[in-house]
């Protein structure tokens, strides 16, 4: 396909949508680390010039990602899952620490994230291995498979430690039930995790009590025709009964005192004010700032370099994970309800552009990006506005920092790529 | 179902954010308050408060370096509390408590410490100032006061309160505000404006440079000098002459309606109510009920005129036409209401407007009263007609001065006596006692010095004020530079000024004549009453005096009320000869006068209520 067809079938809304966060983004990040010394744009010894640069190289990016022939990505999503994999595994050996997490290369002029390679290359695995005409996930065996190949770099990134970049790869769990694995495993999934707020909320007593009554209730309504299954049911029982308790024994005996306090603060556990505000202060500081400073934008914003909180550096990690609370700041509501309507607009019309895939794989990889990106929004964007806890991974296109733009880039763009090809159900 | 159900979640999504973000950037936001932000510092630069100086040019009030121990509880770092305890000169439990209070007001914010050390403190704690994180030492300037006298028109400055901050934004912690007196009335004047400074702070408190580049940032605005209408020496020499006695003096150019003086006696010297020692002294002035020093009697204490009330009678019967000058009323000795006898103090005989006013002659005024009233066909109406001259004086309502504070003083109308009496049960025979000015009229010394300015002036006076110039510049407010006009008509007020200039001739006040200065003047001596253990008991008269000179052409009119002193030409009167002496001649000829002014005092006379003994009330000799 010549470079002209490309340009004329590319969607350009995704890629206007693109241009327009990652220019927002930049927009933030100079006025999160902007000082008076130095006020060239261009200088690179500073964080926002930097970013300039790696921005630079992510457009040189997308001109090699668009030029490249469409079936090379099935064809080497293999080799480069691969890849990643062993660059997971050689930080073990070869990692450059910082700020206590083994998860870079220095590869001198900068430094390399594998795990946000490993985002990009997950993606088009899954999508390869799903996409395969001999892959059933109706058999066990396919969706242990498909469970694998999520798994393996999860569990690779966990002990650098970055739990958060790990969590990002179950959100891929999402392509498998789009491809038809059964809803039920979704519906336990959600069981779990409602008992375990549940416990920790009411404690397992009321849980055993609500779970008497829906019984009672169950007999006391049943229908002549319908037979209740009574053995499952004391087993699913049971098993709800015992998962509650040892959610009470991994919460206060395994769990550290800062992960307590996290919950406590999250689903407010703590009755008493005074000591809820010291977490609030201690625990919750990033998000009480980070809140503080939202808050103090109103509706309009203080304007562009004109947030105090922002500029006496009160939110911690402001140009990284915090980014959108500058947003807040300077911009106010005005502003943050423009990045969310950008971040939905793009999400929407990027599951359009999956859907009207031919090619499967196309269609798989393009619900592997969107679950990578949207599960990113999703728990920076809530965790900056105090709606769900501290998990640090940043938010694509805005946070500061190379290779997560230079991989969030390619990763659309590859997307982006296969969608000019969308007409032909092979390559 | 598997396909919607992506796009449902990413929506849910964006309903909860948007939800959260209204909630925190439309709902939960307040203007904040730079003050407020923890990102912002503001360094206040203040100006020297104005000084102020008497009419002419004498200064009154000035500025002395002060220091204060300043705390920013969070950057406290833990001390050596004996030493800094003893270098500042409190002990433990004050600190703890101070630094406590501190806290409270804001962690964040300075708070003094310790106000106002001394030089030799401030020398001693500023070397080892360093060791003390949290700890500054703040100058700022006190009052200092170049005069003993004039507290009450001067008043005294203090530390704003949690009122004042919550009524005025301007002002914050540690601040000081005028209270009383010239001090509170011209605050915004001598104020100035402070200059701020914003300065962006980091997290960790440190400045990072000017806040928006300092466009906020604004410049001290110097507090103006002023200068009042008081005249320095003639305030301190009545104030020595008010020596052991209670009671006001008010002094006023008739030309002008400036304030020459004005002296409550008992008083204090101002310098108490500065430093350290400010809270004790202010704690004893202030408990001192029964002289009550800082209570300003020159413009709180209203009592019966007394006889000088007599001459605004005889203007409203002249007015009226209910009399002329020459029209005769026979006293014996007094005059009856009823078959009532009441006294009179003249000696007795026929009487014209003259002589009943240089004798100060009851009956003459108790007729002068009936004659008005029986030119109305109701008593109501003639009450009116009254009242409505009374009050053109300035009598019965606040005069309008700039100061503070003050009493409206009384003159009843035919309301409050409708309400006292019952509707028609009254008549001129039963409020006969307003003619003499006792009754039910009260007024303040600074509205009979008025009084007597309008009579000076022959019908007009200026409203009475304090302040002088701004900065050098007379001050042009109409309210002041606008004649006041009476409702008596010129040609009426001569016939009462020659009787004033007799009572100094041949009349009660003739042993008070001034050589070469033409006086005009009119005694009163008033009855009073408290209760004792809950009786009522009558007091000493009340000695009550009113003068304006020259007679043609008046530099000065004066009023002055001593409690409990007698006959009005004894205490008041020789004041009041005195005052005009030394503010038109610049020294006294009447050395006699103001010997026996300066050595005699009247606290035998105040302790007799108090002693609880029976006591003789208006004793001859003296």
């Amino acid at each position: 396909m010549s470079g002209r067809s490309i340009l004329k079938r590319i969607d350009w809304l995704s890629v206007l949508i693109y241009l327009a966060l990652v220019f927002i983004g930049w927009i933030n990040i100079y006025s999160s680390t902007f000082t008076e010394a130095h006020s060239s744009i261009f200088d690179f010894s500073t964080l926002y010039g930097k970013q300039l640069f790696f921005i630079g190289v992510s457009l040189i990016a997308i001109v090699v990602v668009l030029a490249l022939e469409v079936n090379f990505y099935e064809r080497f999503s293999s080799l480069l899952y691969l890849i990643s994999v062993v660059s997971l595994l050689g930080l073990f050996v070869f990692g450059k620490t910082i700020a206590g997490a083994t998860s870079w290369y220095d590869l001198g002029f900068f430094n390399l994230q594998p795990s946000e390679l490993a985002k990009v290359a997950t993606a088009l695995a899954l999508a390869k291995f799903l996409s395969d005409i001999q892959t059933d996930l109706k058999q066990r065996k396919d969706q242990l498979y498909a469970l694998l190949i999520i798994i393996i770099p999860a569990i690779l990134i966990i002990p650098q430690p970055d739990p958060g970049s790990a969590l990002v790869f179950f959100a891929l769990i999402f392509v498998i039930f789009r491809e038809g694995l059964p809803l039920y495993y979704l519906a336990i999934g959600f069981s779990f995790i409602l008992i375990f707020v549940v416990t920790l909320m009411f404690g397992t007593v009321w849980l055993v009590i609500g779970l008497v009554l829906f019984i009672i209730l169950l007999f006391a309504f049943k229908r002549k025709t319908l037979k209740i299954p009574i053995i499952p049911l004391a087993i699913t029982s049971i098993i709800i009964i015992l998962f509650s308790l040892s959610v009470n024994f991994v919460f206060n005996s395994v769990f550290e005192q800062r992960h307590r306090d996290r919950f406590s603060l999250w689903l407010r556990l703590e009755d008493d004010p005074a000591k809820l505000e010291q977490i609030r202060k201690t625990i919750g500081y990033n998000t009480y700032q980070s809140e503080k400073a939202i808050e103090s934008g109103g509706f309009f914003g203080k304007g562009f370099l004109e947030g105090t909180r922002t500029k006496g550096d009160f939110v911690p990690e402001q140009h990284t994970d915090y980014i959108f609370s500058t947003v807040g700041e300077e911009w106010g509501f005005v502003g943050t309800a423009t990045v969310i309507l950008l971040f939905s607009i793009l999400f929407l019309r990027l599951i359009s552009l999956a859907e009207r895939q031919k090619n499967a794989f196309s269609r798989m990889y393009g619900y592997g990006v969107i679950s990578i990106l949207l599960i990113h929004y999703f728990i920076n964007i809530g965790m900056v506005i105090g709606v769900l806890p501290t998990i640090g991974i940043p938010l694509p296109f805005f946070s500061y920092g190379g290779s997560g733009l230079l991989f969030f880039t390619i990763l659309l763009f590859i997307f982006l790529r296969l969608d000019t090809n969308r007409l032909k159900e092979s390559f | 179902m598997r396909k919607i159900l992506l796009s449902s979640v990413i929506i849910i999504i964006a309903i909860t954010f948007l939800g959260r973000l209204s909630y925190l950037q439309i709902f939960s936001f307040s203007t904040e308050q730079l003050m407020e932000d923890p990102a912002i510092k503001a360094i206040y630069d203040y100006p020297e408060r104005g000084y102020i100086y008497d009419r002419n040019g004498k200064l009154l009030v000035g500025n002395d370096p002060a220091y204060d121990v300043m705390v920013i509880p969070r950057e406290v770092k833990p001390l050596d509390t004996l030493e800094f305890c003893s270098l500042l000169g409190i002990d433990k439990e004050q600190l703890i408590d101070k630094l406590h209070k501190a806290k409270v007001y804001s962690p964040r914010l300075p708070s003094v410490l310790v106000p106002q050390l001394s030089k030799q403190d401030y020398a001693k704690l500023q070397e080892k100032m360093r060791k003390y994180k949290g700890f500054y030492i703040q100058k700022r300037s006190l009052r200092y006061y170049d005069t003993p006298s004039a507290a009450n028109v001067l008043g005294y400055i203090s530390e704003v309160n949690e009122g004042d901050l919550a009524v005025n934004k301007y002002y914050v912690q540690g601040e000081l505000k005028g209270r009383t007196g010239v001090e509170r009335y011209y605050e915004d004047l001598l104020r100035g404006r402070k200059g701020v400074q914003y300065i962006q702070k980091d997290r960790f408190n440190r400045d990072i440079g000017p806040y928006k580049n300092g466009t906020l940032d604004t410049l001290p605005e110097q507090g103006k000098q002023i200068s009042i209408t008081i005249d320095k020496t003639l305030q301190e020499y009545g104030e020595l002459l008010m020596n052991g006695k209670r009671g006001g003096i008010v002094a006023l150019e008739p030309s002008s309606g400036e304030i020459l003086s004005m002296i409550s006696g008992p008083t204090y010297d101002p310098a108490l109510l500065v430093g350290r020692e400010r809270s004790k002294n202010y704690t004893e002035l202030y408990y001192d009920t029964i002289a009550n020093p800082t209570w300003d009697r020159s413009i709180h204490a209203q009592q019966p005129p007394g006889s000088p009330f007599k001459t605004l009678n005889a203007l409203i019967a002249l007015q009226e036409g209910a009399m002329s000058e020459s029209t005769t009323i026979q006293c014996y000795n007094g005059f009856y209401v009823g078959k009532k006898k009441r006294g009179c103090h003249c000696g007795g005989g026929m009487r014209d407007m003259n002589k009943g006013i240089y004798m100060s002659c009851n009956a003459y005024f108790a007729g002068t009263f009936r004659k008005i009233f029986e030119k109305f066909e109701t008593t109501d109406e003639a009450m009116d007609v009254w009242e409505k001259h009374m009050r053109s004086f300035g009598l019965g309502d606040y005069l309008g001065y700039d100061l503070p504070f003050g009493q409206k003083g009384r003159i009843p109308d035919k309301e409050f006596y409708d309400k006292w009496y019952g509707d028609n049960r009254w008549s001129s025979s039963t409020i006969i006692s307003n003619s003499i000015g006792q009754g039910e009229i009260l007024a303040t010394p600074v509205q009979l010095a008025n009084m007597t300015a309008a009579i000076a002036n022959r019908g007009y006076y200026f409203t009475p004020h304090i302040l002088k110039k701004i900065d050098g510049q007379e001050i042009t407010e109409p309210k002041f530079t606008e004649a006041k006009h009476t409702t008596i008509d010129p040609k009426h007020f001569e016939v009462v000024v020659q009787g004033m200039a007799d009572v100094y001739s041949k009349g009660t006040a003739r042993w008070l004549q001034v050589p070469d200065i033409e006086i005009a003047g009119k005694t009163g001596t008033a009855e009073n009453f408290t209760k004792i253990n809950g009786v009522r008991t009558q007091l000493t008269d009340h000695s009550v005096f009113v003068a304006f000179a020259p007679v043609d052409n008046p530099k000065i009119a004066i009023a002055v009320y001593i409690e409990n002193g007698y006959f009005g030409s004894r205490y008041a009167g020789h004041i009041a000869s005195l005052m005009i002496e030394k503010y038109l001649k610049g020294e006294i000829s009447r050395t006699d006068l103001e010997k026996r002014m300066l050595e005699k005092t009247l606290e035998d006379e105040y302790a007799k209520p108090y002693s609880g003994e029976e006591f003789k009330i208006n004793e001859r000799v003296w």
